[in-house]
């Protein structure tokens, strides 16, 4: 799986795309949550003092970078941020479907949205105090947006650049002020933060860790392995990559909203790196570790399903993995040769190579099941329905045929690790026994997500995933098929398959406009537009995932949220 | 090492009418060695198996060993089961591959996590082994000796550069320097003036085997030639006006050869084992394409559930360079006279 290297690489992708959307709304209109979830929102809600102390043990293969949250990306510490940082708004710390909800945290309330949806207006709650025994105040709050810019924040040029002053705060971001964009009132305790444009998906923006608070006199460049004062009631107290991430209570901690920023149970959070993950499932069963990060290996699943199924956790994610055709390059310029491939393509044996149907299910869709905009539909299923059933080889090799492009070349670029491997050697088989001459190139993590997307090296399939920034339709559509992503020559182009399609483009701005006003029917739009662009097939969709928390035995009160998943400070272990 | 002359023809057929000769001495050694002997044996029969692969692959196991079976079904005591099985129990998490059924019709030693036949995966994965331990060692002895003759003849200044290069190939641990090598021409290829050898080919490991340990062939073989050069009947040979390539091809190579030909089998164990560390490490030989270096990485992820898919390659692995050392001994002993002597024969 690559839930660390997504953040980071999708980062580095949508530098240069520009989501231009209007007004403020926090709705997403989403469908009910998915049936399969196990435990998803069986926390309880109320503090249990009786279950508060002792230490949470948690252990990963290897840390995840920068303890900087407006610098890392990955969901593995934006996991842990959630009990350490707050921004103005945040995600509903709550089980379930609930957990999409952005709610007010430093802000007392939601903010005032005034001058046509680009204006916000927040108040700031009285009595927040740093870990550092610093009062927050609004400058703290004007400092860290500039500091977003000042330190490069990932998401500058993309989620923030619709401030007023960051496209100056962009280009030179060490003099950076946000002119005009973000202003405090000391006086009134309140900020304004001013949009060139509305974008009603801004709201979502504030509730991500980048747009965490920060004391103004924080350096203004990457934090790197010393922590940042902390709002929320955890802080960090020593951090070593190599070895160990410690967590101690914040001393200055008071709980103030309950859904924004609950107060945590353990005293203690222990995140200790580099065992292998072999040895995280054998510790975490012999209850020296209480939780793993990384996905166990394919050879334990089996034991831990049914050797440990009470301290395994299975949950479906807003995700979809799915393989790339370059439109513009043979032999996928074709379309018929590119729906020939979504005909061809077994989802099922895609989910046995993933770990089975209880760890998977197929995806026909672009946008995942219970997402904001999801409707059931599929183009490309043996005998036709709206989900996928069975695929059509037979289909396949007639379009193949049709097409003229058998026996042409295609080279399929993957990841290197054991499951997008063996998805790309099956991948690979099939298209020989489509007739073309597939050959496997597995690239290591760290570089395949940036190669596969620059038109320079001549990707023609690429295995790639999609884990959601927050919970929006065009954070997988606008993001991932506008023209405005497709950026020939570039490590950034997140348009892995080039799609530019001007009708589509079109849909997808009404979409954002209609946004501002109706949620739900826009919504309904960018249902329209999945099943259009899958019409074109420029990639096919393989599975949605699902992911498997295994924790100890003494570890209680497990709470999943969509948005950033288990939530760590509201486990027990007492 | 044995140094024949023939720089003296009458001394020479003197000699030859005393006894049958060193390679025919030799042979007659090696046929007496009985560990040589029974590491010959095994080492044909693996390479008679591996060849078999087509026959047992098309008309016993009825499979294409490079397709994958995800969803397929096969026959276990008279029951069609699926290939990958899902858990069924508890949380019904993971997929599991079908064991060995010990019937060679269907999946004789299971499947990986393909749904490949892994006997038919074996194999052809020991052709592609053995193949590419074998041509990289007579790459790399050949390229060796060149350099090493050369390098040892020549003197001066052209010892001295060969010398330095192969000190600095030297210098680098042998597998970093490979791994370096496979990375960037997997991506790429080779591509070197009018030879051109494509990403996915069996030729790159041979290319990127046979180059890193030139050294090790090279760097005795000039030991050797530097003592050569100084002979009687090699001084003779120059006194007289021979040409370098002459002398070259007629005294010193044939004085050089049997060390070069001692090198082979063991050349071919050490290219087999780095070939299967690379496929292990997945900068080897590439899917579809199967050694028992990828076999082994395939099962991996499956130690804890069919060791058999990671057991079988490296078994494979150990029993054939162990063979391969024990015939490069038995070729080392029958071409050193000093062994002959010592062993009294």
């Amino acid at each position: 799986m690559s839930r660390t290297t997504r953040r980071s690489a999708f980062a580095a992708a949508t530098v240069a795309l520009a989501l231009t959307t209007a007004a403020c709304s926090s709705s997403d209109g989403s469908s009910s949550a998915d049936a399969t979830t196990s435990s998803s929102a069986s926390g309880s809600s109320a503090f249990l003092p009786q279950h508060k102390g002792g230490t949470l043990k948690l252990v990963a293969h290897a840390a995840a970078g920068s303890i900087d949250p407006q610098v890392n990306y990955t969901l593995q510490y934006w996991q842990l941020y959630q009990s350490m940082y707050d921004g103005l708004l945040s995600f509903k710390k709550v089980g379930g479907q609930a957990s999409f909800t952005v709610v007010p945290d430093l802000a007392a309330a939601m903010p005032k949205v005034s001058n046509g949806g680009k204006t916000y207006t927040f108040t700031l709650r009285k009595g927040i105090t740093f870990s550092n025994g610093k009062a927050l105040t609004t400058d703290d709050v004007v400092a860290s947006f500039q500091r977003i810019f000042k330190v490069s924040s990932p998401t500058a040029g993309t989620f923030y650049n619709g401030i007023v002053g960051a496209t100056a705060c962009l280009k030179t971001p060490a003099s950076c002020t946000l002119k005009g964009g973000v202003t405090g009132d000391a006086t009134a305790n309140t900020v304004t933060i001013n949009l060139t444009a509305p974008d009603s998906e801004f709201p979502y923006k504030l509730a991500v860790p980048h747009a965490s608070i920060v004391p103004k006199d924080s350096p203004t460049k990457d934090a790197g392995t010393k922590p940042l004062p902390t709002t929320g009631p955890y802080m960090a107290a020593s951090y070593d990559p190599n070895r160990a991430l410690k967590l101690v209570r914040n001393p200055h901690f008071k709980e103030w909203s309950r859904e924004a920023e609950p107060q945590g149970y353990p005293d203690e959070i222990d995140y200790t790196f580099g065992q292998t993950v072999e040895s995280e499932v054998t510790a975490v069963e012999n209850g020296q570790a209480d939780w793993m990060y990384d996905p166990p290996p394919a050879d334990r699943l089996n034991e831990i399903g049914t050797k440990y199924t009470a301290q395994a956790h299975v949950n479906p994610l807003t995700a979809f993995w799915y393989a790339t055709l370059n439109v513009n390059m043979a032999p996928f310029n074709n379309k018929l040769a590119r729906q020939a491939i979504n005909w061809a393509v077994d989802r099922s044996a895609v989910v046995r190579l993933y770990g089975g149907t209880n760890l998977a299910s197929p995806a026909c869709t672009i946008l995942p099941p219970g997402f904001p905009g999801h409707v059931d539909s599929c183009d490309y299923t043996k005998g036709g329905g709206k989900t996928w059933t069975a695929a059509d080889l037979a289909t396949a090799k007639a379009l193949v045929k049709q097409s003229g492009t058998a026996g042409q070349e295609v080279g399929i670029v993957v990841q290197d690790d054991d499951v997008n491997k063996s998805i790309g050697q099956y991948l690979q088989s099939l298209l020989t026994q489509l007739g073309y001459k597939a050959t496997l190139k597995p690239l290591s993590g760290n570089i395949q997500f940036t190669y596969i997307q620059n038109t320079k090296n001549k990707v023609q399939l690429a295995l790639t995933s999609w884990y959601q920034d927050y919970p929006a339709a065009s954070d997988f559509l606008n993001v991932l098929f506008s023209c405005a992503a497709f950026h020939p020559g570039s490590d950034s182009s997140i348009n892995i398959s080039g799609f530019c399609d001007k009708g589509v483009d079109a849909k997808m701005q009404s979409a954002l406009k209609t946004a501002q006003t109706d949620p739900t029917a826009a919504n309904t739009q960018w249902g329209a537009i999945d099943q259009a662009i899958m019409r074109q097939s420029p990639v096919v969709p393989l599975i949605n995932p699902k992911i498997i928390d295994f924790t100890s035995k003494r570890l209680g009160n497990y709470q999943f949220s969509k948005q950033f998943y288990m939530l760590v400070g509201q486990t027990w272990v007492k | 090492m044995g140094q024949v002359s023939t720089a003296a023809p009458e001394l020479a057929t003197v000699e030859a009418r005393r006894s049958p000769g060193p390679w025919r001495t030799a042979g007659a050694d090696l046929l007496h060695n009985r560990s040589a002997l029974a590491a010959a044996v095994v080492l044909f029969l693996v390479v008679l198996a591996t060849l078999c692969a087509p026959l047992y692959a098309h008309h016993i196991a009825h499979t294409d060993p490079f397709q994958s079976h995800v969803s397929g079904t096969t026959v276990v005591d008279g029951k069609t089961v699926p290939v990958l099985t899902p858990s069924s129990t508890g949380l019904g998490l993971g997929v599991t591959p079908i064991g060995p059924t010990w019937d060679p019709a269907h999946y004789f030693l299971g499947a990986d996590n393909q749904g490949r036949d892994v006997m038919a995966r074996l194999l052809y994965g020991g052709r592609t082994s053995l193949f590419i331990g074998f041509t990289a060692a007579l790459l790399t002895c050949a390229l060796g000796t060149v350099v090493g003759v050369v390098a040892g003849y020549a003197g001066g200044v052209v010892d001295a550069v060969i010398s330095r290069v192969l000190d600095v190939i030297w210098a680098f641990p042998v597998y970093l320097l490979a791994i370096c090598l496979s990375v960037v021409l997997l991506t790429d290829g080779l591509h070197l003036g009018p030879l051109t050898v494509e990403a996915g080919s069996l030729w790159l490991p041979v290319a990127i085997i046979a180059a890193i340990y030139v050294p090790y062939i090279a760097r005795p073989l000039r030991g050797q030639v530097l003592v050569l050069r100084n002979k009687e009947y090699i001084q003779a040979a120059v006194g007289s006006g021979a040409p370098t390539v002459r002398i070259l091809r007629r005294e010193v190579l044939p004085n050089v050869l049997p060390t070069a030909i001692v090198f082979v089998p063991l050349m071919t164990a050490l290219a087999m084992l780095t070939e299967s560390a690379l496929s292990f490490l997945s900068v080897g030989v590439q899917p579809p394409d199967a050694s028992w270096g990828t076999i082994i990485e395939d099962g991996l992820g499956l130690l804890y559930t069919r060791p058999a898919v990671t057991i079988a390659p490296g078994l494979l692995i150990a029993l054939t360079t162990a063979a391969l050392n024990v015939l490069g001994d038995g070729v080392r002993d029958a071409l050193d006279p000093g062994a002959r002597l010592r062993g009294g024969v």
